[in-house]
């Protein structure tokens, strides 16, 4: 199909804004007679609270304060499992936990006061790591460290062991990573008797907020109104944490009657707010003589931090992608997600798929070269086709074309010929030459039965100016969100990109389409705009104001017309699920996303023996998305989160100590900068989604799953190390090629020749 | 920002007579600050122990670069920009314009300079080791007048320096005779831009017949201090190439230097691929 | 400690300020001369966020005490668009996809304009050196090589 806006790479909505330093993001607002908060936060890991002591040479009597006490309703940060407090009282799980708030007219006051409050602790033991959690030495969740656990099963895989020529196992590990978006979080709360609670803040999910305020303050939710700022980055970073933020500057706000702004800085943001869960996936698994898997048996685990927050849905993601882009004829996932005394982790782009698919990546290369397989080959023989199933029992309708993209992955990257080339070349040289592959998908919307249950409302509505706004709860923070749903809008009607725009998201207006996370706006919500649009074109058509063959001006006069008598013109349509999506929640299969995205990442590799550091030469990632309905936004998605992998795998390692990150500076932690980026070369293949706008499906964190099993699988093969743990510094790859040379690892793999079924 | 603005004082004289009658009067209670890209880091987290400052930025008597009959004279005032701009310290001095380049930012670079990065006495600062192997001299100027210090002296613990209370180094004097000699820096950082360096060789060496002539090595971020590797050099002096060489050579260097497991880095880490660094040099050196 | 005056041009205007002279360039622009385009991401001179000009140099003003920019001229991201519409480093930030969230944009626009101005026709290498101290988290930096490039007239 022919468009005309969908497809072109218009300008990004709220552009100028940005690009002449309008744009009003949290901290560039002020409100009269606002004042500033700041939080104390714990200093040990795990211990009740003895005694809070006010040091001297503060003029504590200016100072609003605010502990458990002032909680007016549930002292809860209310999102899943409703666990997590909003402020300690008496106990405290994890280090940085928000204990007090203060806040003061004047914002340099604040860190000082911070450091005067002095509170004895009792401390109690704690631990940090998936597998003291496990071990159950001391119980600091529920009755056994796990917050939830899943079971993923298809085919008999018990029985599948016989019929194999190989079995090979494999650990593997990722560690956790911080969102770092460049705008730190932030908020302004403002609290009045007559026009009740207002927040202003970065975020993705203002009905999260809402939410979370209804239970902390029992207000009614007609009073409490949430508006989101220009937001600075986000990546799941602000998905759930800025409900905590908005709890302390409005708990502050009500106890000191004015509008209360709170603004981290870079140290306590990263040290405080939650980071990708750190993972651990064991594998073993079942191939035949011809290099087909038979079986896995797939052990995933995450660490959660100190409560559950988003730890569940974190785990189901990573559970249903455990299997990959492969046929499995019978898996077994057994997931869980345990509980350690860390600031808990939570959302980042790729929410559990980014570790169970390193995992799983790394372990068909290491199956690969055990069986003496090539890595394309021995993925190629496994990928799925149209109309086999998934690892959770769905048929996959549409045609796949990961044949096709392998293909074409291997010949942009001369693969074959660098594999030779390479393998020679490392013989002598220092600089060590690898290229590896990565093979994924990414499903797209809330899994299973989320959607409905999200049930999203969208709304269009005609503006006095003459032309549309789109109404939605689904935010803008850089991906494009804005310029996309306009654009659909605009090409299901027949008008201009610039007819159409974007109504602020702001609780007390915008209709609830649910958070904007998982991959789902582009294809969930553009598609709902779609029937909006359409239900709106047919009430001007009843109403008689509209022909059924009117063009742009007649659409737009009938407008004019329409609200001229009726005073307004505003059309809603509800989520509709495509039809044959059934979910089975207890046995976790059937239908888990309506569409997945797919692709094939390459990255060629030097490592240099002198250093032991590893430069990225070449990164190609091909991807099929259905639709591309900006190619400019959807390649900035696609480099944006390539970078972010290649940080992954690579460079950013969160130091902890005693469950406290101690490298919360950005001079410590380490982002890739712009002199570390590779040349990433994208490219798009579409194969239209029939559900989706204009047959377009999510993209927004495909691009994180890929990366660091492609980097790491070249590394592996330019150094002949198996490393299987990130993220991979070169002081781990110095380690690993100085240390003795370890016994060829025979527990790992055994061949069952012997079973004759050669 | 974790400092309040009101405790602080902050005075710009704008004449370095007058700042040095201040540090005389009152020693120990101003700290100079010239370009702050160290001093402000530490304000901004709320952990800078001086409540003076007496600014040393822009002074023109510190910032001006001076080709004199037998040295080359850097005022302290001078930033990371201005080195690698200046075409004598390029020619003449080569390691350093490339450490300037390896250091911070351009923004950071246009701030930041080097009586600063001196006096900071980081042992990571990627300038440190240059200085060393071209023997630089400090010029360390009071009230009391201008006394001269090798550089290599200047350093006696971590972050301890032999700088007096009332003075301030107003420039570095560097001899332009390196120019025959094969040049090598290296730094390892944890990414290509913006990284503090977890080792960082700076090598200046020359070849007669077979032989090493003359050779200078100093190293950074391997110490409490960055350190002139005096063991190593003799090592290699009037030497040919050889394995056997090389091997006394990486003895020697690990026997001068004291790495530590910190944040970035670890020990073995560092030690090993400093051998690899000094390796490279010599190879260079031969080449 | 008492407050004093300092005078400084911004994008220029004359400002006269009365302030700590501790306090930090980048609060005085955006509290005290209320310019809220220069952002603060780090506050420890990494990001970039807060670059700006100052006597044509690029600094990260979060690392300027104000007493040192007594009596200079500063432009901020306020300052580039003329009367006749956006800068050419901003045009091609819009058209190439150089900017997301947008956080980064004011402070990676300046260090442009600084790169530009001292290297008009910079290779890819240079780009990536004058950029070097801006940190973006959403384009993974290539589509703002593409409007440096663009806007410097030697897009490849």
């Amino acid at each position: 199909m022919q468009t005309r806006v969908v497809g072109v790479s218009v300008p990004r909505k709220e552009g100028p804004a940005k690009l002449t330093g309008q744009a009003r993001y949290i901290d560039d607002l002020s409100l009269p007679g606002m004042i500033f908060g700041a939080t104390v936060r714990s200093t040990i890991a795990r211990g009740a609270i003895e005694e809070i002591g006010f040091g001297e040479g503060i003029p504590w009597h200016e100072f609003t304060i605010v502990t458990a006490k002032d909680i007016p309703g549930r002292n809860v940060i209310s999102l899943i499992m409703d666990d997590q407090p909003c402020l300690a009282d008496g106990m405290v799980n994890h280090p940085e936990e928000p204990i007090l708030l203060l806040a003061h007219p004047d914002r340099h006051e604040l860190a000082a006061a911070v450091a005067a409050v002095k509170i004895t602790y009792k401390p109690a033991p704690s631990i940090h790591s998936i597998e003291e959690s496990e071990r159950r030495e001391h119980i600091i969740w529920g009755k056994d460290n796990i917050f939830k656990s899943y079971r993923m099963e298809k085919g008999d895989v018990d029985q599948a062991w016989k019929d194999a020529a190989w079995m090979v196992e494999g650990e593997y590990s990722t560690g956790a990573q911080e969102q770092l978006y460049i705008e730190p979080n932030g908020v302004i709360a403002q609290a009045g008797s007559t026009t009740g609670l207002t927040i202003w803040g970065s975020m993705q999910c203002p009905f999260y907020v809402h939410k979370a305020l209804v239970a902390l303050t029992g207000l009614p939710g007609e009073s409490i109104r949430v508006i989101q700022a220009e937001t600075g980055g986000a990546f799941g970073g602000k998905e759930e944490y800025p409900s905590m933020l908005a709890a302390h500057a409005s708990l502050l706000a009500m106890k000191s009657g004015r509008p209360v702004k709170i603004i981290y800085d870079r140290m306590e943001d990263m040290a405080a707010t939650t980071k990708r869960h750190p993972s651990r996936t064991r594998h073993r698994t079942a191939i035949s003589a011809d290099g087909k898997l038979l079986a896995a048996e797939i052990d995933f685990a995450t660490d959660g931090g100190a409560y559950a927050t988003l730890s569940s849905t974190v785990l189901s993601r990573g559970t249903i992608h455990a299997g990959g882009p492969y046929y499995w004829p019978n898996i077994r996932v057994n997931a869980k997600a345990y509980a350690t005394n860390t600031p808990p982790h939570g959302a980042f782009r790729g929410f559990g798929a980014p570790q169970s698919l390193f995992a799983l990546e790394r372990h068909m290369d290491h199956i690969a070269k055990t069986i003496g397989l090539a890595p394309d080959e021995f993925r190629r023989r496994n990928l799925l086709h149209q109309g086999m199933t998934t690892a959770t029992s769905q048929v996959i309708n549409e045609p796949i074309v990961m044949d096709q993209m392998l293909d074409r992955a291997l010949d942009l990257t001369d693969y074959h010929a660098k594999v030779k080339q390479f393998a020679a070349h490392n013989l002598t040289s220092s600089k060590k030459k690898g290229i590896g592959i990565g093979a994924f998908l990414h499903g797209a919307g809330f899994t299973g039965s989320g959607e409905r249950y999200l049930n999203a409302l969208v709304g269009l509505e005609a503006t006095a100016a003459g032309g549309l706004r789109v109404l939605v709860s689904s935010t803008e923070f850089g991906q494009g969100t804005n310029t996309i749903l306009c654009q659909i809008a605009a090409e299901t009607l027949g008008l201009e990109y610039d007819d159409v725009s974007m109504a602020p998201v702001d609780t007390s207006i915008s209709p609830n389409s649910g958070p904007t996370v998982a991959s789902r706006t582009a294809m969930i919500i553009g598609r709902i705009v779609q029937t909006a649009a359409l239900k709106m074109r047919q009430t001007l058509i009843d109403s008689g104001l509209l022909e059924p063959s009117g063009g742009r001006e007649q659409f737009l006069a009938a407008c004019q017309a329409y609200r001229k008598q009726f005073g307004e013109l505003q059309s809603f349509s509800r989520y509709e699920a495509a039809p044959n999506i059934f979910w089975n929640d207890e046995l976790y299969s059937g239908e888990a996303y309506g569409a997945y995205a797919w692709a094939v990442y390459m990255a060629e590799v030097t490592v240099d023996i002198t250093t032991y550091s590893v430069t990225i030469d070449d990164f190609v990632a091909l991807q099929e998305i259905g639709k591309v309905i900006h190619p400019v936004l959807a390649s900035g998605q696609i480099e944006g989160g390539v970078a972010q992998g290649i940080g992954y795998a690579l460079y950013e390692k969160v130091v902890w100590k005693d469950g406290r990150m101690i490298n919360n500076q950005m001079t410590n932690y380490i982002m890739p900068t712009a002199e570390d980026i590779p040349p990433i070369r994208v490219y798009f293949e579409e194969v239209p989604y029939q559900y989706g706008p204009y047959g377009a499906k999510g993209i927004g964190e495909l691009p994180m799953d890929g990366p660091a099993p492609a980097i790491i699988n070249a590394v592996v093969q330019a150094t002949g190390i198996e490393f299987n743990s990130i993220p991979l510094l070169p002081e781990d790859i110095f380690r690993a090629m100085t240390a003795e040379p370890e016994r060829p690892a025979e527990s790992l793999e055994t061949a069952l020749a012997a079973k004759g079924s050669q | 920002m974790r400092s309040r603005p009101s405790e602080y004082e902050l005075v710009a004289p704008g004449k370095l007579s007058t700042v040095l009658d201040l540090l005389a009067k009152e020693p120990g209670v101003w700290m100079p600050i010239a370009g702050g890209t160290e001093l402000m880091v530490q304000y901004g987290a709320g952990r800078l122990p001086a409540r003076k400052l007496v600014s040393l930025w822009g002074l023109p008597e510190l910032r001006g670069i001076e080709s004199t009959a037998h040295e080359v004279l850097i005022g302290a005032g001078c930033t990371y920009t201005d080195l690698r701009k200046d075409p004598v310290v390029a020619r003449e001095f080569p390691l350093l314009v490339q450490a300037a380049s390896w250091t911070g930012s351009i923004a950071n670079q246009n701030r930041g300079t080097l009586g600063g990065n001196i006096v900071n006495a980081s042992p990571a600062a990627d300038s440190l080791p240059a200085l060393m192997v071209y023997e630089a001299e400090l010029l360390l100027t009071s009230a009391r007048g201008t006394r001269r210090i090798p550089y290599v002296e200047f350093h006696t613990g971590y972050k301890q320096t032999k700088l007096a209370v009332d003075e301030i180094i107003s420039a570095i004097a560097l001899q332009p005779r390196f120019s025959g000699y094969h040049g090598y820096s290296r730094k390892v950082g944890t990414r290509n831009a913006q990284a503090i360096a977890k080792l960082c060789l700076a090598g200046l060496g020359k070849i007669s017949g077979a032989q090493i002539d003359d050779v200078r090595l100093a190293i950074g971020s391997m110490a409490v201090t960055p350190v002139r590797l005096r063991r190593t050099e003799e090592v290699l002096l009037a030497q040919p190439y050889s394995a056997v060489l090389m091997s006394e050579a990486r003895q020697a260097l690990e026997s001068e230097v004291a790495p530590i497991d910190d944040i970035r880095s670890s020990a073995l880490y560092r030690l090993h691929v400093a051998g690899n660094l000094l390796q490279e040099f010599v190879e260079g050196l031969f080449a | 400690m008492s407050k004093r005056d300092v005078s400084l041009t911004v994008n220029g205007t004359a400002y006269t300020v009365s302030v700590y002279p501790m306090e930090r360039l980048l609060d005085v622009l955006r509290a005290k001369i209320g310019l809220t385009g220069t952002k603060e991401g780090c506050g420890e001179g990494e990001c970039g966020s807060c670059s700006v000009l100052m006597n044509g140099e690029l600094v990260n003003s979060c690392l300027v005490p104000v007493l040192q920019a007594e009596g200079a001229t500063l432009c901020t991201i306020e300052g580039l668009a003329g009367e006749n519409g956006l800068h050419p480093v901003q045009q091609a930030f819009l058209k190439c996809g150089g900017a997301q969230c947008g956080i980064c944009t004011p402070g990676m626009v300046m260090a442009t304009v600084h790169l530009l101005n001292n290297n008009p026709k910079p290779t890819l290498e240079q780009i990536r050196e004058g950029l070097g101290g801006n940190l973006c988290r959403c384009t993974g930096y290539t589509r703002i090589f593409d409007a440096v490039a663009a806007a410097a007239g030697t897009r490849r």
